[in-house]
């Protein structure tokens, strides 16, 4: 098990985040509403980080599939916040590969009634650089 | 005839809700003697025993049954409100319709009958009740307490404090117990030496405390308030009074390859020793195994060196007789042997130790003088393991571990891994556990300090096999929260043994005739209401020997067990139960069945003359009961032939009576 590399440091920084608060409840995995779609859960992602498997999870899908919710964040009883931890993954890939998984020429063709913009603005967060 | 009254308890709902207690007061109503037969809602209420008293005026009852709860709960209640009406507390009768009928039964047709049943017997059995009298016992105003650890240290101090005598028989030549070898204590960091040493010198300096050290228990008899104790005082070969504890002896003694037993034996003593410098008595003790003088005859050097002229080659063990009055079992535990567990290679790797002899490797006065390093190069080790539970929570069956857990490893391994992370910053520290479990005051806080601040790595998962790899240990383990095996290169593996009680226990036990459990711990006389009490009058339970437990909840214990011992001792005269055997001598034909059965030697035999037939005298050998020593358990009368042995209270004819009222 490796404990450092920059990897890890840049994602602990970025994300503010102290992962040995982590008491391993699973009360974050219980509360996301994402679980059927993501490959790694909120817990694993926090244990991840801190075994310094960044690798793993930057390849995984699940970075892209967190809502970015926070019910983890809101639930989690030892203030460890997870879903900073994913979304300071997403963004060392992101600004890693430079470039957007969404632009803004994409937005019209998913816009509909029911949608809420608030989801939009989420979405362009996440998935631009 | 009796007159006869029965009180039906509601207990809230906990009788009534399925028993119909009116039909109960109905039925038995109707029974043979019974002039008054009601129900109420709480029969121990104030206002319920004013019932009573107040029915046996108005009806003259000459006997009570009240069917309520188990009479462990309030026989005692009821006994005395009857004896406030001038009835003899012996002619209550209770029959358990709580915990025998309604708290075990579902159908309430059923469990009326049932309850019918029982009050049916309660009242048969009243109309063979004798009015019995309780005698009284005079109380010796001394305590033993065997075990000089923290335990029995407490207690001896606290009794003490009360201002009563009290013995302290220690096997080793010390007192101070485990708590001496520890280093540091959870969860506030003290060092164990700094607390404990000023009690051993109190408990040493106290006019009312004699501490008998190096002697063991050998025999016991009595009864509460009046124990006869066989004490051994082992021979140290020198003379405790004359002995100045100044330790040149154990400088000169030419025999310096003794296993040091203080520090796990991880390195030597000489053959003459005092085991540790704040040792009290601080008085050198002579390893008849290893000395050259009582083995060969040839030596002398530390006779030549005393300049108090202390040391006794022909020393003898002596045996002493004391008397006390109540006695307090506190004979600790030592961790299990790890030899057993293969697969973690303590037998075989040097550098796998138990957490015991860890204390020890990072004591200042250990055999490192404190430094962490390994048993094996004296290396500083650079990555450590720990391993949780080697021998705890395993199944009844296991025969190399307990089924229990041992309470303490959990949060003396936290105190290991933040000790070595602060000492040494450069060492990685894992652990890898079942399940944390820390319940305490600020223990789970201490917890979360050593990973959030002292970065020790824990780990869901157990270990499962340890090699020598080289110079290192290669520890084969799981993550079970990533779901991996993980190959972790270790230099030292620190092994969380279980605790069992001391092996000297079991005899002690037996000689006190207290019960123990599969464990060989001491069971209580009720788990929750007398955990410091053992179920034999005037035994008191202190320290581990009845269970697990950390330093607080020992010193707690033993200050609550102290507390028990004084009730005992304040008091001039102990009234006995009066429902013990007696023996009749015109039946006894003197087979002593009697004597062998019974658990308290409260039976003893001698010739009585008897008148025989044409005016001659018969010498018969028959038996008689000492009602002080006698607990009433009964053996006796099971065990006797001829029909001679009754128990008063429980007499053979009282027990057929219920029985026939049972199977009517």
């Amino acid at each position: 098990m490796s404990h450092s590399n920059n990897a890890t440091e840049q994602v602990l920084r970025s994300s503010g985040v102290d992962v040995r608060k982590c008491m391993r409840c699973g009360k974050c995995t219980a509360t996301c509403p994402a679980f059927d779609e993501m490959e790694y859960h909120p817990h694993q992602f926090v244990y991840m980080v801190e075994k310094g498997e960044i690798e793993k999870l930057a390849a995984s899908p699940s970075i892209y599939k967190c809502l970015s919710c926070f019910a983890c964040v809101d639930r989690c009883p030892r203030g460890v916040e997870p879903a900073k931890v994913v979304e300071a993954v997403r963004l060392a890939v992101i600004r890693q590969q430079g470039q957007n998984h969404m632009k803004s020429d994409d937005i019209p063709a998913l816009l509909d009634e029911d949608m809420p913009q608030q989801l939009l603005v989420s979405a362009m967060r996440k998935y631009s650089k | 005839m009796q007159r006869i009254g029965v009180f039906i308890c509601h207990c809230g709902t906990n009788i009534a809700g399925t028993v119909d207690v009116k039909a109960v007061a109905e039925a038995l109503g109707h029974e043979a003697g019974v002039v008054f037969s009601t129900e109420y809602q709480y029969m121990c209420s104030e206002s319920g025993q004013q019932l009573m008293r107040k029915a046996i005026r108005e009806h003259k009852l000459t006997g009570v049954v009240v069917c309520s709860c188990s009479p462990r709960m309030h026989e005692a209640t009821f006994r005395k409100a009857a004896s406030l009406e001038g009835i003899n507390p012996y002619m209550v009768e209770i029959a358990n319709i709580r915990e025998h009928v309604s708290w075990i039964h579902k159908d309430m047709k059923e469990a009326t009958e049932k309850a019918i049943i029982l009050g049916r017997a309660a009242i048969a059995k009243v109309h063979l009740n004798q009015p019995l009298q309780a005698g009284e016992s005079p109380v010796t105003k001394r305590a033993l307490v065997i075990g000089g650890g923290i335990a029995g240290i407490q207690t001896a101090l606290d009794i003490a404090e009360a201002g009563f005598e009290v013995d302290i028989v220690e096997k080793s030549p010390t007192i101070g117990g485990k708590m001496a070898q520890l280093d540091k204590t959870f969860p506030t960091l003290d060092c164990a030496a700094c607390i404990l040493t000023p009690k051993m010198v109190d408990a040493g300096q106290n006019e009312k405390i004699k501490i008998f050290a190096y002697s063991e228990v050998e025999a016991v008899k009595g009864y509460v308030g009046n124990f006869n104790v066989s004490i051994r005082r082992k021979a140290r070969y020198v003379d405790e009074t004359k002995c100045t504890g100044c330790g040149l002896c154990t400088e000169k003694c030419p025999q310096k390859k003794v296993p040091n037993e203080f520090n796990m034996g991880m390195n030597n003593r000489h053959a003459i020793y005092i085991p540790f410098a704040q040792a009290v008595p601080k008085v050198a003790t002579i390893d008849a195994d290893y000395c050259m003088m009582l083995k060969t005859g040839k030596c002398g050097i530390c006779s030549k060196v005393c300049g108090a002229g202390a040391i006794d080659y022909k020393q003898q063990d002596e045996v002493i007789e004391r008397q006390y009055g109540a006695i307090v079992a506190a004979t600790g535990f030592n961790p299990i042997d790890a030899k057993a567990y293969n697969e973690y290679g303590y037998a075989t790797c040097p550098d796998v130790v138990t957490s015991l002899e860890l204390e020890r490797l990072m004591n200042a006065a250990g055999p490192t003088n404190g430094t962490l390093l390994r048993p094996s190069d004296n290396e500083h080790p650079h990555t450590v393991v720990f391993v949780q539970c080697v021998g705890s929570r395993c199944t009844e069956t296991d025969e190399r571990g307990k089924p229990y857990c041992s309470k303490i490893c959990c949060m003396y391994t936290a105190k290991h891994a933040m000790l070595i992370r602060e000492k040494y910053p450069d060492t990685d520290v894992y652990v890898f556990y079942i399940d944390v479990r820390t319940p305490g005051k600020n223990f789970d806080e201490f917890y979360r300090r050593a990973v959030e601040q002292y970065g020790v790595h824990y780990i869901k998962g157990m270990v499962g096999k340890v090699t020598q790899n080289g110079k290192q240990l290669r520890v084969q383990a799981s993550d079970l929260l990533a779901g991996e095996q993980l190959h972790i290169d270790a230099d030292l593996v620190v092994l969380a043994t279980a605790i069992e009680p001391d092996k000297t226990a079991r005899s002690i036990a037996t000689m006190l005739t207290a019960s123990m459990d599969t464990n060989d711990f001491f069971t209580e006389a009720h788990p929750k209401l007398r955990p410091v009490e053992s179920p034999t009058a005037g035994i008191f339970l202190s320290g581990v020997c009845q269970g697990p437990k950390d330093i607080p909840e020992t010193v707690s214990q033993a200050s609550a067990c102290a507390a028990k011992v004084i009730g005992v001792l304040a008091k001039d005269k102990l009234t006995c139960n009066p429902c013990v055997a007696q023996s009749d001598e015109m039946l006894c034909n003197g087979c002593s069945s009697c004597e062998k059965v019974c658990p308290y030697g409260a039976i003893s035999y001698s010739d009585k003359e008897f008148r025989g037939p044409n005016r001659t005298t018969l010498i018969r050998r028959v038996a008689s009961v000492n009602p002080a020593v006698c607990q009433g358990c009964g053996a006796c009368t099971v065990a006797c032939p001829s029909g001679a042995m009754d128990l008063k209270g429980f007499s053979n004819k009282q027990i057929m009576a219920e029985v026939d009222a049972i199977c009517q």
